[in-house]
This record gives structure tokens, C-alpha cells and sequence, in this order.
């Protein structure tokens, strides 16, 4: 199964449904209630961080029997330094992104946490792209 | 994971608080066993643990959603915090009970813990 989402910057009323949608597809497809916690945590940080930082971005859900395969490509200010971003506590946040409780720079380290591989490149000035792949058996 | 074999239902909790429901006012059967207060919605993300009631000063949307991927049954709006109506909206979708406190986060974690509840890992 295939999903693809469209993902706002800045839309915090938005930001979830992505997630929820493929939360929904997994208890139907009837993955186990801790993989499906797992893929979907990664995917909200994932969704979260484009509303967060990025302009806007495309999320791309593959569910096979053996895996779920996330790719978020966003276009945005990209990641200058990468090793920064993934420590637990580094953000780039602005104000108005962690009054909505985000921003704590855990993000990354969660996704990184929760999957069982993890790619991300960026490109400053032109955007990001973060795969991730949580294993079903 | 921490375990807690002190369960609590959903409406003996909030009956202790004082805190008023707002939604799903069928499901207060529902059980927990462990809290997690902020209001820091990263912070809640990285949770591990199951029966989980969250307390919290953050009145938004993103509560409901993080709520919603970490399977929460309850969450706790402190400081008297206005509620929109998409967040009952959400939670009464998602069947997520949503209740309201005038309370401090700290006079509402105190009542919890006195009755037997503890933090998440």
C-alpha cells in the first residue's frame, strides 16, 4: 500500500493528519499495536519537524508485509549542520514553534529511536529529505 | 517500561482533581496507572510506557494529536486553560477523554500522587 500526503509549513491545525491517516491504515491492515506505535511516533516527529521548519512537503507511506518505508522530502531552509540536529536538545526552533510544545530538539533522536533505519541529507537553501523504515517481521 | 500495578479509572481521577469533563464522558472506565506532566509535547513524544494519563498546561491541537499517536486515554488541561472546540472535536473523534482543571500542574500532580500513581520511565 501506497500513501502519499501533502504537508503545509506553519499549518499547526493541519500537522497530525498525515500521521493519523496512516495510524488508521495500520490497525487496518492489522500490524501490531507497538510496531504501529513505533512507525507512527517517527512519522509525527517527521510531519511535525516539516510544519515546524520547512515551506512544505511531500510525505510517502509504503506498507509491505515486512516493512513500513516513510520518505519526507521538504522544500525549506535545510539542515546546516546535521550531527547538531540529531543531538538530543539541539533546535533551530522559533518562538512561535515551541509555545506549541514543539522545538525541544528531540525530534530526530526519536525518530532515530524508534525506526530501524534512518537516512537523512539535506541541501541549505533547497530542503531536506528524512527516510526512515520500521520493520513489520 | 514502568509498571504500575496501582490502576486508577479515568473518572475516580478526575473526581479526586475536581476537573471538569469535556468529552467522552462514556469511556471513564477506562484504566491508568502512570503520568507524565509538561507541556513540552518533544518531551511526551519520547514515552514508552502504556495506561498513561497526561497532565498538561498546553492548550492546543498538537495535545490531542500527540495524545492520539501514543494511544494516551486521558489527558488533563491544568491552569484553567481555555479549550477549543476543534480539540473536543478531535478528542471526541479519536475517543481521547478530555478534562479540565483550574489547578496548578503542581497541585493537580500532587493529588495523583498521593493516590497512588506514579511517573512514567
Amino acid at each position: 500500500m501506497e500513501l502519499r500526503y501533502e504537508i503545509e509549513g506553519g499549518d499547526f491545525t493541519a500537522a497530525g493528519n498525515c500521521s493519523s491517516d496512516v495510524k488508521m491504515a495500520l490497525k487496518k491492515l492489522g500490524v501490531r499495536p507497538e510496531i504501529i506505535k513505533k512507525a507512527i511516533i517517527s512519522l509525527y516527529e517527521a510531519e511535525v519537524n516539516i510544519v515546524a521548519h520547512a515551506y512544505k512537503g511531500i510525505a510517502l507511506v509504503d506498507i509491505t508485509t515486512d516493512r513500513i518505508l516513510c520518505n519526507l522530502t521538504d522544500e525549506g531552509p535545510g539542515i546546516e549542520q546535521i550531527d547538531l540536529a540529531m543531538k538530543p536538545g539541539w533546535s533551530t526552533a522559533s518562538q512561535r514553534v515551541r509555545e506549541m510544545g514543539f522545538g525541544a530538539g528531540m525530534g530526530l533522536p526519536n525518530i532515530l529511536k524508534n525506526c530501524d533505519k534512518f537516512k537523512i541529507s539535506s541541501v541549505v537553501g533547497v530542503g531536506t529529505i528524512v527516510e526512515f523504515e520500521v520493520i513489520i517481521k | 517500561m514502568q509498571v504500575n500495578d496501582n490502576r486508577m479509572r479515568v473518572g475516580e481521577v478526575i473526581e479526586k482533581i475536581g476537573a471538569e469533563v469535556l468529552c467522552c464522558m462514556d469511556s471513564l472506565d477506562k484504566e491508568i496507572s502512570l503520568v507524565i506532566a509538561s507541556d513540552l509535547m518533544s518531551e511526551v513524544l519520547t514515552v514508552n510506557d502504556d495506561n498513561i494519563l497526561l497532565v498538561s498546561g498546553l492548550s492546543n491541537l498538537q495535545l490531542v494529536r500527540t495524545a492520539e499517536m501514543l494511544d494516551i486515554p486521558a489527558v488533563i488541561i491544568v491552569r484553567g486553560k481555555d479549550v477549543t472546540n476543534e480539540m473536543i472535536e478531535l478528542a471526541t473523534k479519536k475517543g481521547i477523554i478530555l478534562a479540565k482543571s483550574a489547578d496548578s500542574m503542581f497541585t493537580v500532580c500532587g493529588i495523583l500522587h498521593d493516590a497512588g500513581l506514579i511517573s512514567v520511565s
